[in-house]
Parts: C-alpha cells; sequence; structure tokens
C-alpha cells in the first residue's frame, strides 16, 4: 500500500495500551463523552496487567491500624527519596476511594469475616512512620490484576469505548511545531496500515522487563511505548532503576509473589542460615525488594548459595504446612510442580532476582501530561501527549517501587490523565493537519523490515541483549561493568540496523513485529545503561559496589536520556508535598 | 522457511500477558507442534480463546477443565513440558 493509500480516522483521544493504565483512562473519558480509541497488539484483556495477582495498596486499616500519611512516608522512603512527594502525596490520598471505585464495579475483593476487605502484609509497609509492619494490600485471591482488567474491560465496552484489538503502534505523529496528533499503526491480522489522528494521545504501552534474560515479564512488554516516546524527542527518565524481584524461580524467572514472605515464608542459604536476620534484623524477609534482592546476591557472591552451582538461596514455606499454603498460597504450590517439579510444601524453593519492574520511563506530572526540559523550565507539557501506567515516570517509585503501589499508579494516574486530557478536549475544538514528514518516517521504519537479503536475524540479536543487559547492568554494578555494558549495547544496536527478517507477507507477519518490538527495546536498553554507568552513587535498586552509599548532595535528581546524541540531563527531584512537610531523606533502614 | 500465517497466527495467540503462560504455550509449540492431530489443533485454537486466569487454572493444575477433550490437551501439554 502506498502511503497515500492509508485510511485515516479520527477520534478525541488516541489510548496505546489496554491494561490497567489505558482502560482506566479510557472509561473516565468514553464516561464523559469523548470518542475514544484503545489501540493494543495483543486482546486487551492479554494485557500485562492480568499478572498481577499480590494486590494493591490503600490505606483502609481494615486488619491494622493505618492512614495515607503512613503510607506516604513508606513510599517516599521505598524509593529512597527519589519519588516525586507531590505526586507520592497525590497517590496514596487517593489510594481508598480507588479500591472503592473498583469494589463498586464489581471487583472481588478477598473480605474479613466482618465484611470488610482483606488487607495482607507486603514488604516496606510499616504503621505510624517506620515502625510495625501495616497490613496494606487489597487482593482478589490471587487474581487481582485478572478481576480489576476484565472489569475494565466490560465497562469499556458497555460505555462504548472503540478498541483496535491486535493493532500494533508503530510511532507518534505530531505536526510542525511538535505537537502531538495520533499514532501510525497497523492491524496485526492484516498488515494494513492505519494513521489515527487524535487532539490527545495517551501512552499506556507497559514496561520493559524483556529488556534482561531472567523476568518475571511477559514477552509483550518491550518497552514500545517508551521507544516511541523517545523518536519523538521525549528523552526517558529515571531508566538506571530497574527493579529486580528478589524471589524469581532461579534460572526461569517465573515471579514467587511477596505473599509468600507476607506469610511467613523465608529465605535460607546454603547453610541454613535466616539470611535476611543479618541483612535486614528488623523486618526480615519483608525488608524493600532491592534489600532483599541485593541480600541474596550478596550470599551467592560469597559462596553461600545453594544449588550444586551454588547460585541461588532457597525460599522455605514448607514449615507453614500445607493447609496454609493451600488456602492463602495455592498459586505458588502449582508453578512450582508445573515448572520445577517439587512440591513447596515439602520442599524449599530455589530462588534468584529476576527483572521485574520499569521504575523509570516517560517523565510526567500527575496530571498524567508528558514534561520535557525547554530552555530553563525542567518540566514543560508536550502539547497533546499524554502517559500514566508502568511505562511512565510520574515519579511515585523513584528508585525503587514497594509491591501493591503499581495497580495503584496505573488506576490512579490513569484516571487523573483522564480528568486532565477531558479538561484540554474543551479548549480543543479541532484536530490540527499533520506533518506529512511524520507519517513518512514512521512509514519508512515499518518498511525498512520489508528489504530482503543477508543480514543477521532479530532472534540472535535479541538473545544477544538480554544477556549483556543480565551481565552488565543488573543487579550490582560497577564502573567496569557498566561501560562494559555501553560498549557492548551499542555495538548489538549498530547490529540491528543491518538485521533483516526472512518474511515480507502482510498477513500476521509477527517476524516484522518481533523486529520492531527490538527496535523499541533496543533505544530503551541504551537508555537504561547509558543513565546507568553515568550514576556515581547507590539508590534504591541501583547498586554500585565502587559507590556503596547514596550521594544526596550530588545525585538527588532525576536522570534524563535522550535519544539524540545519548545526551543525558538532569532534574531536580519535587521534594515539596501537596499539603504535608516533605520527607527529608534519611538513612534507609529496615 | 517463513511460517504460514496460520502458524504465525498461533504463535501469536499464543503470546499472553503472563510469563509462566508464554513459557508453556511455546514450550509446547516448540516440542510438540509438528505432531498434533487435526483435532488437538481444533481444541488448541478453541482454548487459545479463553481468558489468561482461566488458562493458568487449566495448565498450572489449580483446575480440572470440565470439557473431555481440552481436558486431555491439558494433561498433553503438562507432560511435553514437565521438566
Ligand atoms: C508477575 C507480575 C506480578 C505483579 N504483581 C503485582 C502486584 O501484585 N501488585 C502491583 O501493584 N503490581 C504488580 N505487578 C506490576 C503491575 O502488574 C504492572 O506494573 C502493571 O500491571 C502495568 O500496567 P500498565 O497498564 O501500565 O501496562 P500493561 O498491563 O503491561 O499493558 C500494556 C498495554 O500496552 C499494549 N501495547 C504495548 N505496546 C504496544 C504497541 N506497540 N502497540 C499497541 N499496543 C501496545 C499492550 O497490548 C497492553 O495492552 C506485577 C508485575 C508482574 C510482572
Amino acid at each position: 500500500m502506498s502511503i497515500n493509500d492509508i485510511q485515516r480516522r479520527r477520534f478525541d483521544t488516541l489510548i496505546i495500551g489496554a491494561g490497567g493504565g489505558g482502560l482506566r483512562a479510557a472509561l473516565q473519558l468514553a464516561e464523559a463523552d469523548a470518542s475514544v480509541a484503545v489501540v493494543s497488539k495483543v486482546f486487551p484483556t492479554r494485557s500485562h496487567t492480568v499478572a498481577a495477582q499480590g494486590g494493591m495498596n490503600a490505606a483502609l486499616a481494615n486488619v491494622l491500624p493505618d492512614n495515607w500519611h503512613w503510607h506516604m512516608f513508606d513510599t517516599v522512603k521505598g524509593s529512597d527519596y527519589l519519588g516525586d512527594q507531590d505526586a507520592i502525596e497525590y497517590m496514596c490520598r487517593a489510594a481508598p476511594k480507588v479500591v472503592y471505585e473498583l469494589e463498586h464495579s464489581g471487583v472481588p475483593f478477598s473480605r474479613l469475616d466482618n465484611g470488610k476487605i482483606y488487607q495482607r502484609p507486603f514488604g516496606g509497609q510499616s504503621q505510624n512512620f517506620g515502625g510495625d509492619q501495616a497490613a496494606r494490600t487489597c487482593a482478589a485471591a490471587d487474581r487481582t490484576g485478572h478481576a480489576i482488567l476484565h472489569s475494565l474491560y466490560q465497562q469499556n465496552i458497555r460505555a462504548k469505548t472503540h478498541f483496535f484489538d491486535e493493532y500494533f503502534a508503530v510511532d507518534l505523529l505530531k505536526d510542525e511545531q511538535g505537537n502531538v496528533l495520533g499514532a501510525f499503526v497497523f492491524d496485526i491480522h492484516t498488515g494494513e496500515e492505519l494513521i489515527i489522528e487524535a487532539k490527545t494521545t495517551l501512552l499506556a504501552t507497559g514496561g520493559a522487563g524483556q529488556l534482561f534474560r531472567t523476568t518475571t515479564n511477559a514477552l509483550i512488554n518491550t518497552g514500545d511505548g517508551m521507544g516511541m516516546a523517545l523518536r519523538a524527542g521525549v528523552p526517558l527518565q529515571d531508566m538506571e532503576f530497574f527493579q529486580f524481584h528478589p524471589t524469581g524461580i532461579a534460572g526461569r524467572g517465573m515471579l514467587i509473589t511477596e505473599g509468600a514472605r507476607g506469610e511467613g515464608g523465608y529465605l535460607v542459604n546454603c547453610e541454613g542460615e535466616r539470611l535476611m536476620e543479618r541483612y535486614a534484623p528488623k523486618a526480615k524477609d519483608l525488608a524493600s525488594r532491592d534489600v532483599v534482592s541485593r541480600s541474596i546476591y550478596t550470599e551467592v557472591k560469597e559462596g553461600r548459595g545453594c544449588g550444586p552451582n551454588r547460585d541461588h538461596v532457597m525460599l522455605k514455606l514448607d514449615h507453614l504446612g500445607e493447609a496454609v499454603l493451600q488456602k492463602r498460597l495455592p498459586g505458588i504450590r502449582q508453578t512450582c510442580i508445573t515448572f520445577l517439579g517439587i512440591d513447596p510444601a515439602e520442599q524449599p524453593i530455589p530462588v534468584y532476582p529476576t527483572a521485574h519492574y520499569t521504575m523509570g520511563g516517560i517523565p510526567t506530572d500527575r496530571y498524567g501530561q508528558v514534561v520535557i526540559p525547554v530552555k530553563d523550565t525542567p518540566e514543560e507539557p508536550v502539547h497533546g501527549l499524554y502517559a500514566a501506567g508502568e511505562c511512565a515516570c510520574v515519579s511515585v517509585h523513584g528508585a525503587n517501587r514497594l509491591g501493591g503501589n503499581s495497580l495503584l499508579d496505573i488506576l490512579v494516574f490513569g484516571r487523573s490523565a483522564a480528568n486532565h486530557i477531558i479538561e484540554t478536549l474543551k479548549e480543543t475544538r479541532y484536530h490540527r493537519p499533520m506533518d506529512e514528514d511524520s507519517i513518512a518516517q514512521a512509514y519508512e521504519r515499518l518498511h525498512r523490515w520489508d528489504a530482503t537479503g543477508d543480514g543477521e536475524s532479530v532472534e540472535q540479536i535479541r538473545t544477544d541483549l538480554k544477556k549483556a543487559m543480565e551481565e552488565n547492568c543488573g543487579v550490582f554494578r560497577s564502573q567496569d561493568v557498566l561501560d562494559n555494558g555501553v560498549k557492548q549495547v551499542s555495538a548489538i544496536a549498530e547490529r540491528l540496523k543491518h538485521a533483516r527478517i526472512n518474511d515480507n507477507t502482510s498477513m500476521f507477519n509477527t517476524a516484522r513485529v518481533e523486529a520492531l518490538e527490538l527496535e523499541n527495546l533496543m533505544d530503551v536498553a541504551l537508555a537504561t545503561v547509558y543513565s546507568a554507568a553515568a550514576r556515581t552513587e547507590s539508590r534504591g535498586a541501583h547498586s554500585r559496589i565502587d559507590y556503596p552509599d547514596r550521594d544526596d548532595k550530588h545525585w538527588m535528581r532525576h536522570s534524563l536520556y535522550s535519544l539524540e546524541d545519548r545526551k543525558l540531563d538532569y532534574k531536580p527531584v519535587r521534594t515539596k508535598p501537596m499539603s504535608v512537610p516533605s520527607f527529608p531523606p534519611k538513612a534507609r533502614v529496615y | 522457511m517463513p511460517a504460514t500465517a496460520d502458524d504465525s497466527e498461533l504463535r501469536w495467540r499464543c503470546r499472553r500477558g503472563m510469563l509462566e503462560l508464554d513459557i508453556i504455550f511455546n514450550e509446547f509449540l516448540d516440542k510438540a507442534y509438528s505432531t498434533l492431530t487435526h483435532e488437538q489443533k481444533d481444541l488448541l485454537d478453541q482454548m487459545l480463546d479463553y481468558p489468561d486466569q482461566l488458562l493458568f487454572d487449566l495448565l498450572l493444575g489449580h483446575m480440572p477443565s470440565a470439557d473431555k477433550g481440552i481436558s486431555s490437551l491439558v494433561t498433553y501439554i503438562r507432560d511435553t513440558i514437565r521438566p
């Protein structure tokens, strides 16, 4: 199809991504009578939000005393003081309301005997600003994400949101002034291309766990929205902060939820020693994720790992008894039986940190507006462009996300972005004319993969990228390791330019989809490793052997990586909350 | 050899929201796709319309399927990928 024959459709708002973030925003907009298009490369209810089994945080105080201010303190501390305190206050205050909204729309939260929503303890939660363990996580058994996603999808269908299922978004489209006016997409079934013109566009494309070889993330998490933002001239923020979940099944990546430790499971080394007692005497196995991940890494590095290669530690659950496991953690038991052939009611589970969550992303303010530095202003909105969910960096998670805070983030900021869009739409009566060059660029990027001839395979390059990232930008980092990472990833990126796929058909050309995904992953990998090599301190998930301490004087600031010249820039952390005094940085002890 | 559109469509439908399902389906397709009968392929096709959480429950042994055909395909898949 020639570029001039491509069909065009117009909507008030285009949402790219149909996970919890995208669907929450779409619902708000559709209910306000905006015309909304949602594009998703997989059927909406197969978005990655479906995998969130643990639950979401809200200070409801149903099990133990709690309030939003304690939740805020924990989130700021968990973020290692890199989170923006205005956004964190906004999120923690909104949390109970968001949970009740879900409850009213039919999400079947687990209940206490008194009928109130059950809440389980998760890592990093405290009462009274760092005191005793709190219980703040609301769950719909072990299918919270599934319940939320299905409920939002059904409501969107009722509200007449227009879905483009199994359409792949290639790039954002702009006008000459840089306003974002929609996206260039294609139908994965037929290959047919489509220009979606929109007065406002929201990116809600999720995370980029596929950057690493061992990950909890599904194959679809390739950071596409982050790649699109970079190519549209938006820098990515704080990409050096990638959360490794401490308890992935060793060698395979699947998550063993924090709930396992919440219910009384604990980690042991090859000597049978309960290792977290040494690293976090108070919180022990419920210390925050980065602390537990690093402790496991240290045990293995110092020779106290388990197994023939001493390359993992063990998570013990057998003392809880079969009945408790079956009642509270049925999923984990079957996961172990299926993938390892062992029953955790009888034997401990081999675990090791696994890449889990992208804390960095597309910089936004708390209204979901994408913001970039322009001259002396660090945060100037990009007209027409919004982002929410894991692809965004608002930043509520800072250097380290707390378990249960992501479902909350995607819903709170999906909603607040939609509210801001509704206001913007009131002032935006007409569609602006597109810059035809911007369409041509997206078209060329897609059709570059039609070229035939010799070239390296996409699969090989992807395998090499994930290995390079794991080995050079993983849990423990030093200048040598990271510099090597920059070199290796840059060389792999060069190879991608000459890669070929051996399929140039239109129908279901998944080879082409995977090639486009790899291009996105590559840019996100470069952002991650460049930002990591530059940050000479340890903070949250970014932990360096050569700079073991946090350095607030030089580094209490957000990184911004731009595609152009692979340039790094920085902006201050917003330490001033909306209404309460700010939490000044303190040593982070659990 | 480029994959046929049908093969590619099947592989794409095996891309799910959960890593566990990605791993199960990909391992299964790699090991056993060429041995599947027409009937089994139809069943697989039918199963891929299920929601992820239901597939997760079936394939990870949380619950049996009431449908005899699906139930036997689930057993076949689990046997094929058993460690
Ligand atoms: C195993 C696991 C368990 C988790 N458990 C919890 C938990 O218990 N509690 C918690 O708070 N958080 C949890 N998380 C984190 C949380 O699930 C995610 O951060 C969150 O669901 C992300 O939602 P999202 O809406 O941003 O994106 P997603 O749900 O990932 O959706 C992304 C959407 O974007 C679409 N998309 C992407 N690229 C394109 C493209 N190029 N074109 C078209 N569409 C595209 C996809 O099709 C999809 O619809 C967990 C994560 C994992 C991996």
